[in-house]
């Protein structure tokens, strides 16, 4: 089992001759993922760390004979949306959007189609996803040199509204012992491809999680979403929560960090959300360093220590 | 990005929906022209991007032109919410039949844009959902299929109407969401919208509010309402202090440091990025300090634009120290930002080993980071120390820090700052 990456996954990198693309492809090759090629209109034929580089994905599933699992989509706002489509279209079914201040139609019309086809969206404004010690897709915990000191293998998944955070939260957990299992930097925008109570039914059919940490901010329902689920399907996953942004609730109407983030009317707040998210049995921390107590508290006896997968 | 009423109604006119007559005036003069030109019964409103403009006597009638002048020129003068009102609205006083609510928000949870709609309008739409739940109507309509009519009709028909009601209200709310995809608008709506003696429909007052994102491709409709680009309308107007920093940012695209709000405390902060700098910033805050500032920096950016904003924040009046902190990194390097902040205090005059209280950034090339630190002397931390911890490390060398966090106050000292008014409710209702 495992959680959207395996270590068979394809993937391909729109938009792989840009300054930051480059970079994540050589830190996507030197953890051990697999890149089939990359798409830059008008560079066809170059080559990026030795990953071919197409006009199109047409053109890319042509040439390699096969449709690739996924795609980190890294060109500019204005020409997201197509290049999604474009993924989606030629059957990809995990797209990873790494480009941020993509406008909030644009995003809703991509997530729409993902939905109409079958096809699953990470963000956009995210760092993308990492299974430890199998792959990465996207700039998730930087080069590979310095993803090893903050994700090792464990029982716990990790979510986040942060890309940073999503590193902050997991190098707690690898120095704690506990590890990670997959972690998710799901985006910071208003309008997400996958919200947590969308990623929990993929952890709770993964046998290597035992816990979740999510990082939260007000701004949005996506907590109370996640809440309503866990009541609703009675996790066996029990969920440790880190909720930033807590000065905010003192100046609703501004918005700081992310563009989702922002108080809009009461349920936005810090305040709420924490109060619905404890209401549902999910531990909120008040500090990053406190997790791994309250998360070894929830197992009981059931994680092993070490960041031992218990089998 | 929230627009005026008299804009709003502009962005109505454009998509045929019906608004009585008005015109925008920037003195008593202009506005009793306006009253002239109408002809009868008049409603004069300030131009203000708050709510509550009637509580606050910003709304006036008047039945003569003379009159109008006379109200015009006290609604000028008048603050609202600390807001100077950008003109007045002077329209047709309209004879209503009856009021209603339309709106299209968007759901986040279900990813599309929904219609709501009332028969009770005319009062905040929040309080119907609380109140009277079932006097609202809703239903998301599709962003890649065509636009479909019936979406409106069926959110309208919820609330219990139907005959000619139902039939002409169907095309005015099809068209507010055709406009709310158009003009890439987050909320869009009017409130009340009115149903005349004679039976036609009308907007009598408009909010739209619009996605700083898609800015620069609705240039055509900004240039056209006279919309500045340096205009942020934010919930409140950005300091100067603020404006450098987003200087700072926009003249070097490498990375982010900017995103700067300004606050009355001692101790100055560096910190990012996005996540990381709302975690700091509580951290800040639950160790009882005073921060200067909130600030993002991050997505490796340049020494020198490091350096111009830790500048910036070095000679903000009052900061006694800065703190340099951020979640593990991944793509920022530690080395280049450990550069720009200690250029920063060199070229200011400052020793950087006492003007830097803490400096906390783990993550990539943080080697080569700590070495330079080290020839510096600086108080650094690694990721055994927590963000917490090394906040509070900070907030320990500057003075006042025990007495615990003041209320977040704004860009004047002293000046207690209103609570800012939420800018809309309408999402509210999602949760009915």
């Amino acid at each position: 089992m495992s959680i959207l990456i395996d270590e068979s996954t394809t993937f391909i990198v729109q938009g792989i001759t840009g300054r930051e693309a480059v970079n994540l492809t050589r830190e996507c090759l030197d953890y051990g993922s697999t890149i089939i090629g990359g798409v830059t209109p008008g560079r066809r034929g170059r080559e990026v760390h030795g990953v071919p580089v197409f006009d199109s994905v047409a053109q890319l599933v042509e040439a390699t004979g096969q449709v690739p699992d996924g795609s980190v989509v890294t060109v500019p706002p204005a020409f997201t949306r197509d290049a999604v489509f474009e993924a989606i279209e030629a059957g990809v079914r995990l797209v990873v959007i790494v480009t941020e201040r993509i406008p909030r139609y644009d995003v809703a019309q991509m997530v729409e189609l993902a939905n109409l086809r079958g096809a699953r969206i990470i963000g956009p404004n995210c760092l993308g996803l990492i299974r430890p010690g199998v792959g990465k897709m996207g700039g998730i915990g930087g080069p590979a040199r310095d993803v090893v000191k903050a994700y090792q293998p464990g029982s716990v998944g990790v979510m986040s509204r942060s890309g940073g955070m999503t590193t902050e939260i997991s190098s707690t957990l690898t120095a704690a012992g506990l590890g990670v299992s997959t972690a998710i930097s799901i985006g910071g925008d208003p309008i997400i491809g996958s919200t947590y109570a969308e990623l929990m039914p993929l952890f709770e059919a993964d046998d290597q999680s035992e816990a979740i940490v999510i990082y939260s901010e007000p701004g949005g329902r996506m907590e109370a979403e996640l809440a309503a689920w866990v009541i609703e399907n009675r996790s066996r996953l029990p969920i440790v929560a880190f909720m930033a942004g807590r000065f905010m609730d003192e100046m609703p109407g501004m918005s700081f960090g992310h563009a989702g983030t922002i108080v809009e009317g009461k349920a936005d707040t810090a305040a709420e959300k924490i109060a619905r998210l404890e209401a549902a049995g999910i531990a909120v921390a008040q500090e990053i360093a406190e997790i791994p107590d309250l998360v070894r508290e929830r197992l009981g006896g059931r994680a092993g220590a070490g960041g031992q997968v218990v089998a | 990005m929230r627009f005026f009423e008299y804009e709003s109604r502009r962005i109505l006119e454009r998509e045929r929906i019906p608004i009585t007559q008005s015109g925008h005036a920037e003195t008593p003069e202009e506005a009793r022209k306006i009253a002239e030109d109408v002809g009868g019964p008049v409603v004069i409103k300030s131009q203000v991007l708050a709510g509550g403009r009637m509580k606050a006597g910003g709304v006036k009638f008047a039945d003569t032109p003379e009159e109008c002048e006379a109200h015009a020129r006290d609604i000028l003068a008048l603050e609202i919410n600390g807001q100077v009102p950008r003109g007045v609205l002077v329209a047709a006083k309209a004879q209503i039949a009856h009021e209603y609510y339309a709106g299209v928000i968007y759901d986040g949870v279900r990813k599309l844009p929904t219609f709501v709609f009332s028969d009770m309008g005319g009062i905040d739409i929040e309080e119907v959902a609380e109140t009277h739940p079932d006097h609202i109507g809703r239903g998301h309509f599709s962003t890649v299929l065509p636009p479909m009519d019936f979406r409106a009709k069926d959110a309208i028909a919820q609330t219990g109407l139907t005959g000619r009601e139902l039939t002409r209200l169907t095309p005015i709310l099809s068209a507010l969401a055709r406009l709310f995809a158009t003009y890439d608008m987050t909320l869009a709506e009017i409130n009340p919208l009115v149903k005349l003696e004679d039976g036609s429909f009308v907007a009598v007052d408009a909010h739209m509010e619009m996605e700083n994102e898609a800015r620069p491709r609705q240039k055509a409709l900004l240039t056209e309402l006279g919309v500045g680009e340096d205009e942020t309308r934010e919930a409140r107007e950005a300091t100067p202090f603020e404006i450098e920093g987003e200087r700072i940012d926009s003249v070097d695209h490498r990375g982010v440091a900017g995103n700067v709000t300004e606050f009355d405390g001692n101790l100055g902060l560096v910190i990012g990025a996005g996540g990381g700098s709302l975690t700091l910033f509580d951290a800040v805050r639950h160790h009882g300090g005073n921060p200067a500032n909130y600030c993002e920096i991050g997505g490796n950016p340049s020494v020198s634009k490091a350096a111009n904003l830790t500048k910036l924040v070095l000679q903000k009046p009052g900061v006694e120290k800065i703190a340099v902190m951020m979640s593990t990194v991944s793509n920022t390097r530690v080395d280049i930002v450990a550069r720009g902040v200690i250029k920063a205090c060199v070229e200011l005059g400052f020793d950087p080993a006492e003007k830097i209280a803490v400096f906390r950034i783990p993550g990539a090339w943080e080697e080569e980071g700590f070495k330079i630190l080290d020839r510096y002397g600086l108080e650094y931390a690694d990721r055994s120390v927590s963000m917490h911890e090394a906040a509070r490390i900070a907030v320990e060398k500057v003075s006042g820090g025990s007495d615990g966090a003041a209320p977040l106050r704004g860009e004047e000292p002293g000046a207690e700052k209103p609570p800012t008014e939420r800018l809309s409710g309408a999402d509210e209702v999602l949760e009915g």
